[in-house]
């Protein structure tokens, strides 16, 4: 059997876990790689013209698996924390999927909310598991496994790397290194992972800093933990988890010693993204004053532009890096 | 001194007078939006914001101008950015150099000391508790009499015979409403209303489609956001029955006519089971009821990047087939123009008016009507 999982959205966070339990169920899992302009281009065409770029992407990598898979791999995460939920588009992805687009393989869509037991997350994986007829021992024991290796892959990330790099690193054994050179800027870059690791999408915003010599942190570099002990600074509470985690996030490196810059990346047609950029601001504005900057990304994004926005960002923080000392 | 002001929801801003008059305050009325409203608004709100944080934000500095300092507001729990609008709002005004006082009513039931706190703050004349609920009940029925008084309109406006009248009407008879003020009055002047609409002549012969309009709730209610989308439908001999009002929704009416009785909740579940915030379940489970109540076709009103009416848009192409229901939806924003959107209604009822002849049930009563 075969079971598709689109690589968008929650892919950056939870496939290692997600592959691991299947494979140790002996399903086959496939996914479908890098966004590329075909993908871009399916999801643009039948996705609602006002969904924002994500939410698009996801629909060309559902659309990618279209006849190739039994079953998709589509969860319904409500609440992980027992605080905060996810976008709405996320509560409905199952559903937009299913409904929004013609003749695609059956969606499984576990729900998962912890702050009720009954849907709970080990209490989701044995019903994905009943699902395939898996005997309640090797549902335990794939789901054992699969934990594992998640916190594995958080340990690779709370080391600087990036998530497609940390899959890399517990699947394909790769090897990476990165050694800080002296003098070196470092920037936090905060934003949905979905959009920050997408190199398609961001326009791979992560490797041209890096080749200006930037070294770039993001919120999956830092333990889960410890970005909930951040405040953020608003008075109510923020409640879409990926929007909060950006939110303490920025606060968090903006008090951290050692960054030199903080860029929000936001997605074009963000609903939630327009409050927590002006969150961020004003934060900014009444603490730290470290530099900052916003990037929007669209289906359209030009390299060039978002090229020449970095460097003068750079430039900006090498000079009053200097003017300080 | 003290200056209250409140955002402008359709004709709700009567009574919201009325209360906080009653206990005291100096109300700043707040405009009708107006084009200037939006463009205050979305020069100081960030771009993706969506529509009705925009507007309120216009109503808000257009209020401040006049002399408020203290705004009255809703704030409501997530999952959507509505819960968050006080807040920014307040950020950004306070920014901009306008040290407003805001006053936010989160749901009763779930913060109640927010709420005893906030009447509290909001009763100078120090009334007593039963004298405050007193004020409370007798607004609700000033609320519900405007309403019912709308709803009127939206059956008579598609018949009336000289075009026209029945607006005109709706405008004199809402200032008798507005008058009113013990609930005697109210009442009395609510049935005086409704008996003089009741008195514009009609064609009762006129083939009406009937249209039910869903979507999120702040473009429902204020007729200056969807561009009076109720008034141009009924010109053009569509009645509309929305599935929204600040009394309530029409769940009474749902109950009784759906055979099944059916709850929006539970229509909607084979296709959301989720509760996804805002409106969007509302959407889609009214629009499935409105199709079991033999409705020609449904509007949705969504303000631009509005979240839950995305999905909800998503979802409904589905149950549009499933159903055999056309639904036509506009996502607003401050550029929507009014003649756009005319044109896009003119070919929708045009549409629905060839289906509602061809369909084979309908031939009988064509025939015989015409
Ligand atoms: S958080 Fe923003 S980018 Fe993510 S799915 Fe929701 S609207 Fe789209
Ligand atoms: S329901 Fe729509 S308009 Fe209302 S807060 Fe949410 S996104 Fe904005």
């Amino acid at each position: 059997m075969r079971i598709g999982i689109p690589s968008a959205l929650f892919y950056y966070v939870y496939f290692p876990m997600w592959k691991v339990f299947f494979e140790e169920l002996g399903v086959q899992v496939i996914t479908t790689g890098k966004t590329t302009r075909r993908m871009l281009d399916s999801g643009v065409r039948e996705a609602l013209a006002d969904a924002c770029v994500p939410i698009k992407v996801f629909f060309g990598h559902a659309l990618a698996l279209k006849g190739k898979v039994d079953f998709l791999f589509i969860p319904r995460i409500v609440c992980l924390n027992k605080k905060t939920v996810y976008c709405p588009k996320f509560l409905g992805l199952p559903d937009m999927i299913r409904h929004g687009l013609a003749d695609m393989p059956p969606v499984i869509d576990v729900r998962i909310d912890n702050r009720d037991r009954k849907n709970g997350i080990f209490s989701a994986y044995y019903a994905v598991g009943k699902m395939l007829n898996a005997s309640p021992l090797n549902i335990i024991r794939a789901y054992l496994k699969a934990r594992l290796t998640q916190l594995k892959f958080q340990r690779v990330l709370n080391s600087g790397l990036q998530p497609l790099e940390a899959m890399d690193v517990i699947f394909k054994g790769k090897k990476y290194q990165s050694v800080k050179q002296p003098g070196q800027l470092t920037f936090a870059l905060v934003g949905y992972p979905y959009a920050i690791h997408d190199p398609y999408i961001s326009v791979g915003v992560v490797e041209k800093l890096r080749q200006m010599s930037v070294q770039v942190l993001t919120p999956d570099n830092v333990p889960p933990g410890k970005l909930n002990w951040q405040k953020h600074g608003s008075g109510k509470r923020m409640f879409w988890t990926f929007s909060e985690r950006t939110l303490r996030a920025a606060a968090y490196f903006a008090r951290r010693s050692g960054v030199d810059g903080i860029i929000h990346l936001t997605a074009f047609g963000c609903g939630p993204d327009s409050i927590v950029d002006r969150f961020i601001r004003f934060n900014n504005k009444n603490g730290g004053n470290i530099p900052f900057m916003s990037l929007t990304i669209d289906e359209h994004s030009g390299e060039a532009g978002i090229g020449t926005r970095l460097e003068a960002f750079v430039d900006m923080v090498k000079r009053k890096k200097r003017g300080d000392r | 001194m003290r200056k209250v002001t409140f955002p402008h929801m359709g004709e709700s801003y009567r009574t919201f007078k009325m209360l906080l008059n009653d206990l005291g305050n100096e109300v700043i009325l707040p405009p009708r939006p107006s084009r200037r409203t939006l463009n205050l608004g979305v020069q100081n709100t960030p771009e993706f914001a969506c529509f009705p944080l925009k507007i309120l934000m216009g109503t808000y500095l257009e209020t401040i101008e006049m002399g408020a300092n203290v705004i009255v507001t809703s704030g409501g729990v997530g999952p959507c950015r509505a819960g968050l609008y006080a807040e920014l709002h307040k950020k950004i005004l306070h920014d901009l150099g306008h040290p407003v006082e805001m006053i936010v009513f989160e749901p009763p039931r779930l913060y109640p000391f927010n709420f005893i706190r906030n009447v509290y703050k909001l009763n100078p004349c120090r009334l007593s508790i039963k004298a405050i609920i007193e004020c409370i009940k007798r607004a609700w029925r000033k609320l519900q009499a405007l309403d019912n008084v709308e709803k009127a309109t939206h059956i008579i406006r598609p018949r009336e015979l000289k075009p026209g009248a029945t607006t005109k009407t709706y405008k004199k008879v809402l200032e008798w409403i507005d008058k009113a003020y013990t609930t005697r009055e109210i009442i009395d002047a609510e049935t005086a209303a409704l008996i003089e609409l009741d008195n514009i002549p009609r064609d009762p012969e006129r083939l009406v489609l009937k249209v039910g309009i869903v979507g999120e709730i702040y473009v429902l209610l204020e007729p200056a956001s969807n561009l009076e989308i109720e008034e141009t439908l009924g010109n053009l001999g569509v009645e509309v029955e929305r599935s929204m009002f600040l009394t309530g929704w029409t769940r009474d009416n749902t109950w009784k006519e759906t055979v099944e009785g059916l709850t929006v909740k539970d229509a909607a579940k084979p296709y959301l089971p989720e509760l996804i915030g805002g409106h969007g379940r509302d959407s889609i489970g009214n629009t499935i009821l409105y199709s079991k109540r033999n409705f020609d076709g449904v509007i949705q009103l969504a303000p631009f990047t509005c979240i839950p009416e995305i999905v909800a848009r998503t979802i409904l192409t589905s149950v549009s087939r499933d159903y055999n229901i056309p639904v036509l939806t506009f996502f607003l924003d401050e550029q929507t123009g009014k003649a756009g959107m005319t044109t896009r209604l003119e070919a929708f009822v045009d549409l629905l008016r060839r289906k509602k002849l061809q369909a084979p049930d309908n031939k009988l009563l064509t025939a015989s009507t015409f």
